[in-house]
């Protein structure tokens, strides 16, 4: 194991401003970027605001923007990233700024109360229990996988960009009405919501979303254009789509 | 005067975790009006890392499982310490608790039959943990999650509780700040839930998360509740501990309960040579017998890799102190080796363990389905904590309820894996139910000003010294805490040692008293650390005192000038309370006698 010393760029400061901090700090084999942001705030920066739980990637607290990609500080390995220049760190972008690199996400949480909740149908069983095969929950296992880091939301254009925030849920609130719909005992309907007042249409499966995903869901592919494909066949009649009448 | 703003609640819970998110549901549904104070982000909390699964004896693959083994099964583990009543209400509703997850929307894995499956852990006789992969702590904590926002719960994120608030020796209520903006909030309430979790920050090397600073055990504490069996703390048997910066992370038991074996440097299988009188006759006596066990076969005993975790634990410091440890300083955990027995072995392995095999391709550069991992005992679980009357939960102060990690009783003086999930379920309903019940006889009390006024001082002290460029930093004394414990009160003990370290203590508490924040109250984690180190030397403290108090070797506290089980220390647990001088006293509470039919169930599952 050798030591040696990288610089980290840090994005400092709150809604009235701020700017890059540069760093540095030893670092040592295996460690990730939380590791080193941890040792500045340590050694140097005593009030560093940043988030973290588990540092296991099992929570999603610490997403940011490393070099520009957004990805979670835990699971970020500084062998995978260049150390010969300054690592640069700075908050998700699309939410709005708290501090360094902590920003305010509260609008997912509140969002997903728009989400009918899950309504089960009645138990299959005398005992009060349903049976499910493994295979049918397989599909909604992968859904349920989310972490909640919110870096979807954080790279979807049509947030980051455009900022439809009353518009548009976003892809992790979208793999969450997959999950619903496609949960073997749900009998609730959530087409309707998701059409009309959550916005899937802004979706045009760049598919950015897929790809940021630390925990690999594929939520375009598996989620997004299967509700889609759902919505297609509940609102509009193919025939008469090729005729031209749909539009 | 101090500013702060005042928010009223029915029943006012401090942590947003398993247990606390299962205490708001239930209260709520009982009619109180609910505010969950969160550390964190709602979703995050410690529950969300948990990973084997949740233990209730459903007997979905094997019909012999009922309450009344699980119940054997949770005494033997905790070597008979444990609050009986706690057991045996936990070993009965635990099932209950589970199946209404299912109704809520978890997603369990599957039987044949399609029922919830349930797999192999350590001390359980029957395969009992209702699981999902290796990452049923998620599934939980977000179901519980998703289907409390939908009901009358107020939410207060990222907030942290630095006092607690009383009337005469009743508990009303807490002071509190948003870290957000750094500004003070005063709760009132006429009932207030602790479930706040453990404190593995205290030791260096640990599984436990940012949040694990022992807040509500400590806030009990400094309000005059009494603690229980602070000796106890758990090492799991496998954390990681290559490379350092992952140090402590944790393996889950699920690996063993796959079939993962446990091998020393010189690839034997270590677990066999010393296998506890107390499971001899439920322990295999040779490989074929133990791989048989893991595959499902009836007739075979588990291997020994799936005894008790404080055993594992000890086993394992054995081999590596006598030089027979792997090249980082543990020894061999070996999944991979399941390719002999089984076709498909890295498919599988990936199925049943998907975050382990991520874990360690991405932060350990290891495929575990090729090559053995290297796993060593890391800070895990506090089987002690605030005293509580086993039915409701309550503590010794009126009005203050405890649930989960931070409550002491049901693991007595070691947790089986999977028993913890159970735990906050069964006794997050009953404390949020209790925590109703008393809300509705009572009503809110007047806040003592001055008591407020002081603890703001107190917190907003280390500002003083900041902006004078004095005192010290709050991660230093934090670090060289950990440090400590983790030398000198971890997994093998001894009076000097622990003395010493109760010296340390005392000398980081008086340079505690003169720590520095920088910069101001918005979003400051240096001032949050300033507060998490006082709580967590005051858990420090109380797992010293109670580890030098208990003079014999049982479950998860081992000793080596006591390295024997002791009659005395059988029927007793240790009850610590800090005094009107702020002193710690401590008693030896002698435990209650066991009703006679719970008496003949542990006779007959001996």
């Amino acid at each position: 194991m050798t030591a040696t010393t990288a610089t980290f760029s840090i994005w400092r400061g709150d809604r009235q401003g701020g700017k890059l901090v540069e760093y540095q700090t030893e670092i040592a084999e295996g460690m990730v970027v939380l590791d080193a942001v941890r040792r500045i705030q340590a050694d140097q920066a005593n009030d560093l605001a940043v988030r973290w739980n588990c540092k296991a990637g099992k929570c999603g607290s610490c997403a940011a923007e490393i070099n520009g990609k957004p990805r979670l500080m835990c699971m970020t390995r500084l062998s995978d990233v260049p150390t010969n220049r300054p690592i640069l760190v700075e908050p998700m972008r699309t939410f709005p700024l708290i501090r360094d690199l902590v920003t305010d996400v509260s609008w997912n949480f509140e969002k997903k109360r728009t989400v009918r909740k899950f309504t089960p149908r009645k138990p299959d069983a005398p005992d009060g229990t349903w049976r499910m095969a493994q295979i049918d929950v397989d599909r909604v296992q992968e859904f349920r996988k989310c972490i909640e880091c919110f870096l979807c939301q954080n790279v979807c254009h049509v947030l980051r960009d455009h900022q439809l925030f009353d518009e548009y849920i976003g892809p992790r609130l979208l793999t969450h009405s997959a999950a619903l719909e496609m949960h073997p005992l749900d009998s609730d309907h959530r087409l309707s919501d998701l059409r009309f007042t959550q916005g899937i249409g802004y979706c045009n499966i760049t598919k950015c979303c897929t790809k940021v995903c630390p925990e690999e869901i594929k939520i375009t592919d598996n989620a997004i254009i299967p509700l889609k494909e759902r919505l297609v066949d509940r609102y509009f009649d193919p025939v008469a789509w090729l005729f031209g009448a749909g539009r | 005067m101090a500013q702060y703003e005042t928010i009223r609640h029915d029943v006012l819970i401090i942590g947003a975790g398993g247990a606390g998110l299962r205490g708001a549901v239930e209260a709520a549904a009982r009619g109180a009006s609910v505010g969950v104070v969160s550390k964190s982000l709602l979703g995050k909390a410690h529950t969300v890392m948990a990973e084997g699964g949740v233990a209730a004896a459903l007997g979905n693959v094997d019909d012999r499982d009922n309450w009344r083994v699980h119940f054997a099964d949770t005494m033997r583990g905790g070597q008979y310490v444990n609050n009986w009543r706690m057991a045996e209400l936990h070993a009965k509703e635990a099932p209950d608790r589970v199946r209404e997850l299912e109704a809520w929307g978890a997603v369990f894995d599957r039987t044949p039959d399609g029922r919830i499956l349930q797999r192999n852990f350590g001390g359980h006789r029957y395969p009992r943990l209702a699981h999902v992969g290796d990452r049923t702590g998620l599934e939980m904590i977000r179901t519980l999650q998703d289907h409390a926002i939908f009901e009358r719960i107020s939410f207060y994120m990222e907030f942290t509780i630095i006092s607690l608030l009383k009337d005469g020796n009743r508990v009303v209520g807490a002071l509190g700040y948003q870290r957000e903006k750094g500004l003070f909030f005063v709760f009132q309430a006429k009932a207030v839930v602790l479930a706040t979790g453990g404190l593995g920050r205290a030791y260096k090397i640990t599984s436990n998360s940012w949040e694990c600073t022992g807040d509500g055990i400590a806030l009990a504490c400094d309000a005059g509740a009494e603690l229980q069996d602070m000796e106890f703390v758990q090492f799991h048997p496998t954390g990681m501990v290559w490379p350092p910066s992952v140090a402590g992370i944790l393996v889950t038991e699920g690996v063993r309960g796959e079939g993962g074996v446990l091998r020393n440097g010189l690839g034997r299988r270590f677990l066999f040579d010393d296998i506890p009188p107390l499971y001899k006759d439920q322990t295999a006596d040779n490989e074929e017998e133990g791989w048989r066990y893991t595959q499902g076969d009836k007739s075979a005993r588990r291997p020994p890799e799936l005894l008790t975790r404080d055993h594992v634990a000890r086993c394992i410091v054995r081999e590596v102190r006598e030089g027979r440890g792997s090249p980082h300083g543990g020894v061999f955990l070996d999944i991979a080796w399941i390719k002999q027995k089984i076709p498909n072995a890295e498919k599988h392995i990936r199925t049943k363990l998907p975050s382990m095999y991520d874990q360690f391709l991405k932060l350990a550069d290891l495929d575990i389905t090729k090559e053995p991992m290297e796993v060593g005992p890391t800070t895990h679980y506090l089987m002690g904590g605030v005293r509580v009357d086993g039915d409701s939960q309550m503590s010794s102060l009126p009005g203050l309820f405890a649930a989960g990690e931070c409550a002491a009783g049901l693991h007595g003086a070691n947790r089986l894996g999977g028993n913890s999930l159970s735990d906050l379920l069964v006794f997050g309903q009953r404390a949020g139910e209790y925590a109703a019940r008393f809300a509705k006889d009572a009503s809110l009390a007047p806040v003592s000003e001055s008591a407020v006024g002081e603890s703001i001082r107190q917190v907003l002290a280390p500002f003083e010294n900041g902006a004078k460029g004095r005192g010290e930093s709050p991660y230093r004394v934090q670090a060289e805490l950990q440090d400590m414990m983790q030398e000198l009160v971890g997994i093998v003990r001894v009076e000097d040692e622990m003395v010493r370290a109760l010296d340390g203590i005392q000398k980081l508490k008086e340079r505690s008293r003169n720590l520095r924040v920088e910069g101001n109250r918005m979003y400051n984690a240096g001032w949050h650390t300033a507060i998490d180190v006082r709580n967590l030397l005051t858990m420090s403290e109380a797992i010293c005192r109670g580890a030098i108090e208990r003079r014999e070797s049982r479950g998860a506290h081992y000793r080596v000038d006591y390295p024997e089980k002791s009659e005395k220390f059988a029927k007793v647990n240790t009850v610590l309370h800090k005094g009107e001088d702020g002193a710690f006293k401590l008693r030896l509470e002698p435990i209650k006698e066991m009703p006679a039919e719970l008496k003949q169930i542990i006779e007959e599952m001996k």
